[in-house]
């Protein structure tokens, strides 16, 4: 499963592969649009993404053989949306991949300010965090995903996903003890 | 100072994801680790601030609509327009040529059985739809069916059985009043996991009848008639946790 979408992949699938299709992969279409949404942070490009990575797993649908659809399509997802990073890096900010060598990202004071809520605290944490911590953090916590799913979702060696998450839930604690200093003074 | 474990193992541990042995042999380390018995705690903490910030981020209705809508275009036409750059005059062709099909498959076959079925459970994902649209889910919003339930009295004709199914991974979460297929019905709002479970009931005079299931546009819908109720459930959940729910309904 290291590249479901290898080849030229069909244009159109006959009646019965379009049923399987959507028997197998449509219940999917949050979970990818979440993944998108987290890892682009901006719910206009995680639409694109997500409908992009649709269209690639409904062209390489014949190359699915069973198994698990939901890690398979997020798998596609995922690489779309590097591919999309990657394109969009230079553009737009540098910083995002750079935040895996430096330190410790910290929100800045406008998003502190505006982190008013729960959902807009955690928010703001997460998406301090670099995408491949991020992403771990998305499909362990939001997805459930097992270590085997996120293995094989991330390309992660699965004797690595543990320490990985480890590091990824260090930071986003981190990163919510600085969005949320009110709940740091008054904690216990 | 600083135990090993409560960077790495005690993630293994908190995510179910050791084997029995090195979970009992964690078990017995936790026992005189402090240290890791913190980490756990603050694991535990942190699962809780992301559950109750509930992050999960759904696509809007508006947007799988027309996602759906491009791949059954695709499938239609046989090619499909590049991303973003939808070419409208071939989706207006398409969307005619469906239209006249599909009205064309509606009067020729308007009397057999099954397509009857189709019908209707094209209707109830219409309103499974509808219902998801900001401030339409619950008019009676409560986990407890001892409210739900008596929140119906006076509204409709007969008394919708209201059970909640918490414990079984279908939590209550409201009721409210819909129309389908221009009759009153109870709608019974379910979670299960992050996707809602819409079940509509309604009387019927027809006898008890087996489940029967289908997916329209990756909309899953279940539907069985119960002593003399007709129970349609759906949901973008999978299928087999619709008959699970079906299960329990019917328990």
């Amino acid at each position: 499963m290291s590249n479901p979408v290898q080849g030229k992949g069909s244009d159109v699938l006959d009646s019965q592969e379009q049923v399987r299709f959507e028997t197998l992969v449509l219940p999917h279409l949050d979970a990818a649009f979440n993944l998108a949404r987290w890892l682009l942070r901006s719910r206009a490009d995680a639409e694109d993404a997500a409908q992009e990575a649709l269209l690639r797993a409904y062209r390489f649908f014949y190359g699915f053989h069973g198994g698990d659809a939901r890690a398979w399509l997020l798998q596609i997802v995922r690489n779309t949306c590097y591919t999309w990073l990657d394109k969009n890096r230079k553009v737009k900010d540098m910083t995002e991949f750079n935040e895996e060598m430096h330190g410790l990202p910290s929100p800045s004071p406008e998003s502190l300010a505006i982190a008013s809520n729960d959902r807009d605290r955690l928010s703001e944490a997460l998406k301090s965090l670099p995408p491949r911590y991020r992403e771990v953090i998305v499909l362990r916590e939001l997805e459930g995903c097992s270590y085997k799913e996120i293995a094989s979702i991330t390309s992660i060696p699965i004797g690595t996903v543990m320490s990985t998450l480890s590091r990824a839930r260090r930071q986003l604690q981190l990163a919510l003890s600085n969005v949320a200093p009110k709940e740091a003074t008054h904690g216990v | 100072m600083g135990c090993e474990r409560a960077d790495t193992l005690v993630h293994g541990y908190f995510d179910n994801e050791l084997d029995a042995l090195r979970a009992a042999e964690f078990e017995s380390h936790l026992e005189q680790c402090p240290e890791c018995v913190a980490a756990l705690d603050a694991l535990e903490s942190l699962r809780s601030t992301i559950n109750v910030a509930q992050p999960y981020e759904k696509m809007s209705p508006a947007f799988r609509k027309k996602i759906l809508a491009d791949l059954h275009v695709k499938a239609a036409m046989g090619s499909f327009p590049a991303r973003a750059k939808t070419d409208w005059r071939w989706l207006a062709v398409a969307a005619a040529l469906l239209l006249l099909i599909y009205g064309g498959w509606r009067v020729a076959s308007l009397n057999r059985m099954d397509s009857r079925e189709t019908l209707m459970a094209s209707k109830i994902v219409d309103a499974h739809l509808r219902s998801l649209q900001p401030g339409h889910l619950e008019d009676v919003i409560s986990t407890d069916q001892h409210t739900v339930k008596p929140w119906f009295d006076g509204k409709v004709d007969f008394a919708p059985p209201v059970r909640d199914f918490t414990e079984q991974g279908f939590p209550l979460q409201g009721g409210r009043l819909d129309v389908v297929d221009n009759r009153t019905v109870a709608a019974l709002v379910y979670g299960r996991r992050k996707h809602v479970v819409n079940v509509f009931i309604w009387p019927t005079s027809e006898k008890d009848a087996t489940p029967r299931s289908g997916s329209i546009q990756g909309y899953q819908w279940i539907d069985w008639r119960k002593q003399g109720m007709e129970f349609y459930a759906v949901s973008d959940a999978s299928t087999p946790d619709l008959q699970q729910l079906q299960g329990l309904f019917s328990n």
